[in-house]
């Protein structure tokens, strides 16, 4: 077992992290604090994990968000889909494992992964919308969000929901408000099993190494820890008795990445861009320069008048 | 006789100099507005496209305002330029004096003019602007409406939408560059721009840039408005 986080105390105190903690920052340069928090990950067991949902009604609580009633379409998943309500979301997959022929009832708490390297910050046009703290939490921030979709299209999780009611961007903030006073997130605390927890980073890793080595003795060869390196690791992390297969959990992408297009688009394209808009803005000022302006001249207007009268007159000459 | 490089409504009135009427009232009427969408979709879009052009979402009251309305102008700059194509697309037809000139596009860009093969009432760069920003502009919308989240996120995938911004970056890129070259030609050829504010052009003008052009206007007898009364 791992120590439940005590319960921090009443009494009111400053906040642990904020805007001087800023490692980066959407569409702005920062200034990075010349210490950087120690990191803070949460560490989902699915192996531990039950499928009560009491994370996602403790998500909902905290945040107070209010998901509509939805409609039973014979699968546990409800709602169907992460919405700007729901940031986190059990997700149900039924996997026959084809070694041992057992139906495996692979149960995932999908949500934001609080990539190291986060594409939905990357993408994002809004300066100060997306923000990512020394701890690794990535936060939106919503006065500053526009509702444009970049986050979306960044994310290698395919996270970010824009909500139609007030076109703006939701996601899971890892209780950034709770976690700055020494609280943890409100689904680690629901959890009734600890399949959720919350600690540093380092903690989690450890504590992990330890589940992990619990499910090889229990002949879950290939169960490891997701921490994906292709988004530089991330601070919510996952025990998967399968590791060597995160798709069956649902489409848990294997070795993530911000996708190349994302890369190209905010990259490359930037500068080509405005290096094609200069030099052709450049180029027209030295072609002016250097071959002056196109006059007409009276010759031309002159030139004009004999072919118009010629015209005339061979038209009225003819019947 | 030819009227190949007619389009309804040119007219040449003699005089010193020769006046030629060239875009009527509700074609510049028409290209205007094809042009100011276009600025303000390429002030709006570059709001949104780096960082250091955030503060041009200022002009369109914010930012969650400019992402909102930019979709929205690009419906008139699709009105404005199918106007201008329904106007003027048989103009704007390929002919093969338009290779001949291609080959000898660094005279021109020298400013030898005289030099260059007669053109009709569009040379062949005029036609390469007209077709590229009719490219351009669908491929823009197209997508562009992939990329509108307010109301069509729910029909593409996310790997769908992300070539469409990038393809949409890309197109706005080249529009805006295609734009820069129309503008500096009209400017730089001196007498062109009363084409699109007064809807005149003189005969100099005409028979120095689109001299095939003028001899068909001079040669009909419904365009060429001659002083003389028909004889009885
Ligand atoms: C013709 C129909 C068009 C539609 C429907 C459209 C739609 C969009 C949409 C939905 C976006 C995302 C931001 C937002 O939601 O406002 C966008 C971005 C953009 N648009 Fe358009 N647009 C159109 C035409 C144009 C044109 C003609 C230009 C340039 C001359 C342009 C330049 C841009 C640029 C530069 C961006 C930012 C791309 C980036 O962030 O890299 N758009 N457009
Ligand atoms: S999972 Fe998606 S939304 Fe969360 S930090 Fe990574 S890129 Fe951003």
């Amino acid at each position: 077992m791992f120590p439940p986080l005590p319960n921090p105390s009443t009494a009111p105190g400053p906040a642990r992290f904020g805007d001087k903690d800023l490692i980066r920052r959407s569409a702005s340069t920062v200034t990075p604090p010349a210490q950087r928090q120690t990191e803070v990950a949460k560490l989902i067991d699915v192996s531990k994990c039950i499928g009560c949902k009491a994370c996602q009604s403790a998500c909902l609580e905290w945040n107070d968000q209010h998901e509509e009633v939805g409609v039973n379409t014979g699968v546990y998943d409800n709602p169907h889909d992460l919405t700007p309500a729901s940031w986190t979301l059990m997700r149900f997959t039924e996997w026959v494992n084809p070694e041992t022929q057992n139906l495996e009832w692979l149960i995932r708490k999908d949500g934001c992964m609080h990539c190291e390297d986060p594409g939905c910050l990357k993408a994002c046009p809004a300066p100060g919308a997306i923000v990512q703290y020394s701890n690794g939490i990535v936060d939106f921030v919503k006065e500053n969000c526009i509702g444009c979709g970049y986050c979306v299209k960044g994310c290698p999780f395919n996270i970010p929901r824009i909500s139609r009611v007030d076109e703006k961007a939701y996601k899971c903030s890892l209780c950034s408000d709770r976690v700055a006073v020494g609280q943890g997130p409100a689904c680690a605390k629901a959890c009734p099993t600890q399949a959720i927890v919350f600690g540093t980073k380092e903690e989690m890793k450890k504590h992990a190494d330890g589940r992990i080595t619990d499910l090889k003795s229990r002949g879950y060869k290939n169960a490891g820890l997701y921490d994906p390196p292709g988004v530089g690791g991330t601070h919510v992390m996952y025990v998967l008795h399968h590791a060597d297969k995160p798709e069956i959990y649902a489409g848990l992408p294997n070795n993530p990445k911000i996708s190349p297009l994302v890369e190209l688009w905010k990259g490359v394209a930037k500068y080509a861009g405005f290096a094609a808009i200069g030099a052709l803005a450049v180029g027209s000022v030295l072609h002016r320069l250097v071959a002056g302006r196109s006059e007409v001249s009276r010759e031309d207007e002159t030139n004009a008048q004999r072919l118009a009268r010629e015209e005339e007159t061979k038209e009225r000459a003819s019947p | 006789m030819r009227r190949d490089e007619i389009v309804e409504g040119d007219a040449l009135h003699p005089g010193d100099p020769v006046v030629i009427d060239r875009y009527s009232t509700a074609a510049r009427f028409n290209h205007w507005m094809t042009a100011a969408s276009l600025v303000l979709l390429a002030l709006s879009g570059l709001a949104l496209f780096h960082p250091a052009l955030y503060f041009l979402t200022g002009l369109f009251g914010g930012g969650s305002n400019t992402r909102a309305i930019h979709p929205w102008i690009g419906l008139f700059l699709f009105l404005g330029y199918m106007g201008l194509f329904f106007r003027f697309w048989k103009v704007n037809l390929w002919t093969p004096t338009d290779g001949t000139w291609l080959k000898k596009l660094h005279v021109f860009l020298i400013g030898h003019e005289e030099d260059m093969p007669e053109v009709g009432r569009y040379n062949f760069a005029q036609k390469a602007v007209f077709w590229w920003m009719g490219i351009l502009i669908m491929i823009s919308i197209a997508s562009g409406l992939v990329i509108w989240e307010q109301y069509f996120a729910a029909y593409t995938t996310v790997d769908q939408k992300r070539w469409a911004v990038l393809i949409h970056s890309v197109a706005a890129i080249v529009m805006i560059c295609i734009v820069i070259v129309h503008v500096y030609g009209a400017l730089w050829a001196r007498g062109t721009m009363t084409a699109m504010i007064k809807g005149r052009v003189t005969g100099g003008w005409a028979w120095r840039h689109h001299r095939k052009w003028l001899r068909e206007l001079a040669a009909d007898p419904k365009a060429n408005r001659g002083t003389a009364t028909p004889a009885e």
